[in-house]
């Protein structure tokens, strides 16, 4: 049996992740899977993140577009480092 | 390898208009709210009936009313459904159900409660109950394709494991089934918001695209501007939904649309409740996003399964049409197994394909057929919730 991903990528040019197993802490190095290909690549978790909330990928700046499954799911309203959490307190949608 | 499901046949019951329906229910059905007791009574006396109890149906007007006819209407005639006891309190509205119903062919008989009051309307309407549920009991089961089925789809509280296994396991079922004559639906038309986009270029014709844009705008206008308050009032994404790990409502429908898979496109667009007429495929349906009230419409539109993906967990359930659950959050499948009914976390921890969970969902969808009772059936789920456009005379 393959290694379990602790994080899923949909995209090859997604900029976040998902966690995809339960009580992942802060330091873990976690296996991350692209599920549009199957490649995989290796991240540290800089927090405990809850499964199914998402990681930064890459640093991400107030004002930058958020990237999951290819497409803009709304932009930064605070930073997240590589490996960060990204979720309602520093993501937010570009409609209202 | 992928299984073929061509030929593959379920043992189900063929009605009068030659539709399948995959339960046998006889079913007390109010006209309206002030009927409940009456049907309640009527479904205790006789054993292997059942009422639906429902909100409305007084001082409606308009769409809002042709929308509650539609719904009450289309329950009954829904081929899940053998018979039919329509109560109502006076006789006009009740007589609308009952030729409404009628029109399918199946056994349908009106009572009204004016002039009879409850305890003579009971009594007649038990009698005549008793002699459908005697009929019914002995109804033969029939070998019937498989892609005779029509089979709805709508998520609930969604999280990030919903878009990566769930929902594309739904979307997976359907682009193998859909082209050998499957009906299909989705609907949740304020869920779609934030992929419109890509939603508008799964219409199978200019007609439908255009229609579906019609139908997303109008949502926008009439519901979204007038009552807003925040962004989507706080409601898109729900709570659980935020709880799960999903931010955006963008983020949200992008989850959702993976339901319709890779190469389905949908033929028409439909009213609430409104049953497809251009054959077999997909369809999208304006509907809410609130789960029973979604499942309600299209269990009125005549769907006969549901396939209902869930990341953090809801259990709803529909009166006569079987809701099977699909979930790959492996906390949900840890902390509330029993309302699961197809578990596809190995799509998470990569030992399962979105391939393989099609076809375990597909195997789902003909034992149900067969007879197996879903999670949300076992325990007793019967959420039916009419929707109203607007507030009664």
């Amino acid at each position: 049996m393959a290694t379990r991903p602790h994080l899923l990528v949909h995209h090859k040019g997604d900029n976040v992740g998902v966690v995809v197993v339960e009580g992942l802490t802060a330091g873990t190095e976690m296996l991350a899977v692209c599920t549009e290909d199957d490649s995989d690549f290796r991240i540290t978790a800089k927090a405990d993140i809850p499964i199914g909330h998402k990681v930064a990928l890459t640093a991400l700046r107030a004002g930058e577009t958020v990237i999951k499954y290819g497409e803009d799911i709304g932009k930064m309203v605070g930073d997240a480092e590589t490996g960060g959490h990204v979720h309602t307190h520093n993501l937010k949608t570009k409609r209202w | 390898m992928a299984l073929d499901f061509t030929n593959a046949t379920v043992r189900a019951w063929r009605r009068e208009n030659g539709r399948v329906g995959v339960r046998n229910h006889v079913l007390i059905l109010p006209v309206d709210d002030i009927s409940n007791a009456a049907c309640e009574a009527v479904a205790n006396n006789v054993k292997g009936t059942m009422a639906i109890p429902h909100a409305y149906g007084r001082l409606q007007f308009g769409e809002d009313l042709e929308l509650h006819f539609r719904t009450i209407i289309g329950t009954g005639a829904n081929p899940n459904v053998a018979a039919v006891v329509v109560i109502g309190i006076e006789p006009e509205w009740t007589r609308t159900v009952v030729e409404g119903i009628a029109r399918t062919g199946k056994p349908v008989e009106g009572f009204w409660i004016e002039q009879n009051g409850d305890f003579e309307t009971i009594r007649r309407a038990s009698w005549k109950a008793k002699e459908f549920v005697h009929w019914a009991s002995e109804l033969q089961k029939e070998d019937v394709p498989l892609t005779d089925l029509w089979v709805s789809t709508k998520c609930g509280e969604s999280d990030t494991t919903t878009g990566l296994s769930s929902c594309p396991t739904v979307g997976n079922m359907y682009d193998k089934l859909l082209p050998h004559g499957l009906y299909g639906v989705f609907g949740e038309t304020s869920e779609i918001t934030g992929a419109e986009h890509i939603c508008v270029k799964r219409a199978a014709s200019p007609e439908a695209a255009e229609k579906f844009m019609k139908t997303w705008q109008a949502y926008q206008d009439e519901v979204i501007e007038p009552f807003k308050t925040s962004d989507l009032s706080d409601s898109q994404p729900t709570k659980g939904n935020i709880l799960g790990g999903l931010t955006t409502i963008e983020e949200k429908a992008l989850g959702n649309l993976e339901k319709i898979g890779r190469s389905s496109s949908y033929i028409d667009v439909l009213e609430p409740a409104e049953a497809p007429a251009k054959g077999p495929g997909l369809y999208f349906m304006d509907t809410s996003s609130a789960a029973a009230e979604c499942v309600t419409l299209m269990a009125a539109a005549g769907y006969v399964i549901h396939t209902f993906p869930t990341g953090q967990g809801n259990v709803v359930g529909n009166p006569i049409v079987p809701v099977i659950k699909i979930s790959g959050n492996p906390r949900t499948l840890r902390t509330m197994s029993e309302h699961i009914d197809v578990d596809v976390t190995g799509v998470l921890t990569r030992e399962m394909t979105i391939e393989q969970a099609g076809d375990a969902l597909i195997e789902m969808i003909r034992r149900t057929a067969n007879g197996r009772f879903t999670a949300a059936e076992a325990l007793g789920h019967r959420e039916f919730s009419m929707t109203k456009l607007y507030r009664s005379a």
